[in-house]
């Protein structure tokens, strides 16, 4: 097993930089280098942590660099992080989230608390990707709020303390739920075993608890995860938080933190309650299918390019959820993958957006014609993007979502069957969209936009990089989710199979 | 004829409440010898003393309880257990932090002479006996003493209607409140033929009651009492008025001092001398605690005036800290004790802030006054963020351990769904201190005048900012030494 001193860094690391970057903040661009230079640290080391990660440390399942230091007996608090294949591809994400965040969505008005934010939030998300405690997981799930929540009122668009407070206040709500789940778990536990009040996931884990409370349990559960991926219809804050938080914003909310509802879903709510799947798949399953289908639906009818990105995100966010409670490892595996490749693409097109904000003042679609024309390279990296997001074999996203729909055919296929129209209703929202801003001649202030810059490419090379390699050859990295996603689903399998 | 017998007196149990009383008598005489312009450097000096003998005493009764166990003297009236230790040693530390507050606003406000201090430490004596008590009449005693002080300071400044006006709701109210609660205690004696709390516990343990009316009334009266002092909705239309009237140092010990004492005094009559009758009050207790929390969150959200504001506030903190009483274990009197030990520091550092922006008159208490004070001041505007995410709650806070101790508690005693509705008050919640801590980063209009921060204040404001990060990034020793008091909880 590796010394767990490497989450250890790379949770510390982005708050060091956050400190640092708030005290050079006096020196013009300081805190920005400061902030760019802690994040590729951060992206380097989880690089690392990636090679090194083992999965069979014996005695851990699929665990490795685990530890646990229990810091308050009575309060049942302890810090326990470990990391198996499903986080460990969360934890690249989370740092190359930021690192692309920071390089392609500058923000210049007080850049010193943007990027100090910015580096808290990536902490805070990276230790709960690492938690392998059930409480400090919450904690630190919870700890997101703080800094997304400033980060959207002090550097969104118009609507942005109304759009920063409806995000608080529902993700909070959800949380409520979790946080009562957690502690009644934990009491269970105790008296049970007798013993101390922990949280410890393999301690819950291991729990017996009857089918009523487990059913539950994981209601509550997944209730603060269904607000936090969003799963319909707990999604109503997405679309406005998406669109009036800052580019930076936006793409920290949907390509990462929606991913903590969802792993949230998949880790805990899925991990801890096996008993309870078998009535709560059919639930969650058709929520996810309806997701699909009213997020494309709605897409189609957007007239602003950056809701209906996150329109789209609704619908995409239903295909991992579809893929994670399938029950089958296919399906698990493609969700946990399309969890990464969703995050990149959404990187992708919120920066290209972005950028064409920049030029345009505007995120409306009839805003926007012809931008081929004056544009071409910027055209392209979002066609290679909305591709992917398409599903066009070849490129990532076609792998992850052709994973989710094998597997949901094998368990489920009726909604399968329904959740794959979304895979078509994607291709028309998007090509149509793409039609009306980019095809055509150029109009009025359209025809003089300049074409992506040089910094701007070597943004995007990156996310157009994984798209590609990830289409071609994903299996490096299947081959570090699928033991561990393996082991859970055989975790809740025997329960759920004899029900 | 029987010759008077003198009970024994442990005078190591009775050290705080004598310091605070007789620090204020010193003063009392001191005031008249030395000149008004001298007099407030020699009361806070005084009672900064006192203070610090209040917490040390604390430390050798928390040596002398470990060492000897629980004790009771004067007649079993007053209790020494590690549960009145750790309400002496709050006490103690809020009324230090106080003091410095109120130097600093007199200094400002002009007023000369050491009433302030006088007043305020006569109070604390006050709610020093209720963390005591272990007699009806003897908690009476310390909330009339705690009260008394009290109605003075709300309208000690007089060139403010709402101040008069303020002490006279208080006065009235606090009144009847204390009308109430004897007669409650007069209806417990008839009851059960005593006030003392373990010979009532002893009673209810021995004995069936066949026709409990006059066991229930008291009961209700004394809870009618207690739910009056802290300000329990739908006992708190005082609250707001009193809290935007009185001058702001004074506002800040009424949300620290008094929800120590009475909640320790709660605690001891609920769960130890009622304990039996734990299924009777739950119930009144749940409807209490769900209308306090909402209530308070609720009516929050469309107050403009600060003051007003972090009235509500406090309301829906009540409730969060009935939730451990509620619970009637040893689990939740940790809890709430928990709660009432951290929540203090803040809330006095808050209404610190309050003072200071407040301005010269006390007046400027608009939500307006705060636009951009981060801005200006990262320090102070950044203080106060802390300082309102730790009230509401956000992990890393010591606020965040307060909330999730008694909702453990809650929990553990089978109350999911009050827990439930609690925490869904706490997001209510969150919509104002949010909107609070967003105006002061707020970047529209720019107040130029620069506030300044006198030294005592500052320290004041820093020891509420360092216990609300550090006891939340830490809280281990904190809970242990609760949970240990809590074991030596009488009986």
């Amino acid at each position: 097993m590796h010394s767990s001193i490497y989450l250890g860094v790379l949770i510390v690391m982005p708050l060091v930089g956050a400190l640092i970057s708030m005290l050079v903040r006096k020196a013009k661009n300081a805190s920005y280098y400061v902030g760019v230079a802690s994040a590729a640290v951060e992206f380097v080391l989880a690089i690392v942590v990636a090679f090194l990660y083992n999965d069979h440390v014996a005695g851990a399942g699929t665990y490795d660099f685990m530890t646990r230091h229990v810091l308050s007996a009575p309060l049942g608090l302890a810090y326990d992080v470990g990391l198996d294949g499903i986080s460990l591809l969360m934890v690249v994400l989370t740092s190359l989230v930021l690192f692309l965040a920071l390089l392609g969505a500058r923000e210049r008005r007080r850049e010193a608390s943007f990027v100090g934010w910015m580096l808290a939030l990536t902490s805070f998300t990276m230790a709960s990707f690492v938690s392998h405690d059930v409480l400090e997981f919450f904690i630190f799930f919870e700890l997101t709020l703080v800094p997304s929540y400033f980060i959207i009122a002090n550097w969104g668009g118009l609507q942005r303390a109304r759009a920063a407070l409806k995000f608080f206040i529902y993700t909070f709500s959800g949380s409520a739920f979790l946080l009562i789940g957690i502690l009644y778990l934990g009491f269970v536990h105790q008296h049970q075993s007798g013993g101390i009040l922990t949280f410890s996931y393999s301690a819950l884990a291991n729990t017996p608890i009857s089918h009523g409370v487990s059913v539950w349990l994981f209601i509550a559960f997944a209730l603060a995860f269904a607000v936090k991926s969003p799963i319909w219809p707990f999604h109503t804050w997405s679309p406005i938080t998406y669109a009036e938080a800052p580019t930076g914003g936006s793409i920290e909310l949907s390509a990462l933190l929606a991913k903590l509802g969802s792993y949230g879903l998949l880790r805990f709510a899925i991990g801890l309650f096996p008993l309870a799947l078998p009535d709560m798949r059919p639930v969650v399953l058709t929520l996810a299918v309806i997701g699909i289908l009213y997020g494309s639906l709605v897409a189609c009818a957007t007239p602003d390019l950056k809701r209906l990105v996150a329109y789209s995100s609704l619908a995409q966010m239903g295909f991992i959820t579809l893929g994670i409670m399938s029950g089958s490892v296919i399906g698990t595996v493609g969700g946990v993958l399309l969890m990464f490749n969703h995050g990149v693409i959404t990187i992708g097109f919120f920066l290209i957006i972005g950028f064409i904000e920049q030029r345009r003042g505007s995120y409306q679609i009839k805003d926007l014609t012809g931008l081929q024309g004056p544009a071409p390279v910027l055209a392209a990296l979002f066609t290679v993007v909305m591709m992917a997001s398409i599903g066009l074999p070849g490129l990532s996203g076609f792998v992850s979502e052709f994973l989710i729909l094998i597997g949901t055919f094998a368990t489920h296929p009726w909604w399968g069957a329904v959740g794959a129209t979304g895979v078509i209703a994607a291709a028309a929202y998007l090509l149509w969209a793409y039609q009306r801003a980019f095809h055509g001649k150029a109009t009025g202030a359209n025809a003089s936009i300049p074409d992506a810059t040089t910094r701007e490419r070597w943004v995007l090379v990156p996310v157009v990089l994984l798209i590609v390699v990830l289409g071609v050859f994903p299996k490096p990295v299947l081959d570090r989710i699928t033991p561990s996603v393996d082991q859970l689903v055989h975790h809740v399998a025997p329960t759920a199979a004899t029900k | 004829m029987t010759a008077l017998v003198i009970p024994s007196i442990h005078y190591l149990a009775l050290l705080p409440v004598l310091t605070f009383f007789g620090a204020s008598l010193v003063l009392l005489v001191l005031s008249a010898l030395v000149s008004d312009k001298v007099a407030i450097n020699w009361a806070t000096g005084v009672t900064a003393t006192a203070s610090i003998a209040v917490m040390v005493y604390a430390a050798f009764q928390w040596a002398y309880v470990a060492h000897h166990g629980a004790s009771t003297t004067v007649a079993h009236a007053i209790v020494l257990d590690g549960f009145a230790v750790v309400g002496t040693f709050a006490i103690g530390a809020a009324m230090l932090m106080s003091a410095f507050v109120a130097h600093d606003w007199a200094v400002r406000e002009r007023i000369a002479g050491a009433d302030f201090h006088i007043l305020a430490l006569a109070s604390s004596a006050g709610a020093l006996l209720m963390v005591q008590a272990n007699d009806l009449i003897v908690i009476f005693l310390g909330l009339e003493i705690l009260s008394i002080g009290l109605y003075v300071l709300v309208g000690f400044d007089r060139h403010r209607s709402k101040s008069d006006e303020g002490a006279l709701k208080y006065f009235l109210l606090g009144g009847f409140a204390s009308a109430i609660f004897i007669y409650g205690v007069a209806l417990m004696y008839g009851a059960t033929g005593s006030t003392n709390l373990s010979s009532i516990a002893y009673f209810l343990s021995e004995n069936v009651v066949l026709r409990p009316g006059l066991l229930y009334a008291g009961g209700g009266l004394l809870l009618i009492g207690f739910a009056f002092k802290v300000a329990a909705v739908p006992f708190h239309a005082w609250s707001p008025d009193v809290y935007e009237g009185a001058p702001t140092p004074v506002t800040g010990v009424m949300a620290s001092i008094v929800k120590v004492g009475a909640f320790a005094a709660l605690l001891r009559v609920l769960i130890s001398a009622l304990g039996t009758q734990l299924d009777t009050w739950r119930p009144i207790l749940f409807a209490l605690i769900i209308l306090t929390c909402v209530v308070g969150a609720s009516v929050a959200l469309v107050q403009r005036n600060v003051k007003r504001l972090l009235a509500y506030s406090s309301i829906n903190q009540a409730g969060f800290m009935l939730l451990g009483v509620w619970a009637g274990t040893p689990r939740g009197a940790a809890a709430t004790l928990f709660y009432v030990l951290t929540y203090a520091p803040v809330v006095i550092a808050t209404f610190a802030v309050v003072t200071l922006v407040g301005g010269k008159g006390d007046e400027r208490h608009s939500i307006d006054h705060y636009r951009g004070l981060a801005r200006r001041q990262p320090w102070l505007g950044g203080a106060l963020a802390v300082l309102l995410l730790s009230q509401l709650g956000a992990p890393l806070t010591v606020g965040f351990y307060a909330k999730f101790t008694v909702l453990a508690a809650t929990i553990d005693s089978g109350g999911g769904a009050l827990a439930l509705v609690a925490l869904l008050s706490a997001a209510i919640a969150a919509v104002f201190y949010l909107r609070f801590a967003l105006t002061l980063y707020d970047d529209g209009e720019v107040e130029s005048t620069r506030i300044h921060v006198p030294w005592l204040t500052g320290g004041a404001i820093a020891a509420g900012v360092i216990v609300a990060i550090l006891f939340g990034i830490w809280p281990g020793p904190l809970a242990t030494w609760v949970q240990h008091a809590t074991l030596l909880f009488l009986p």
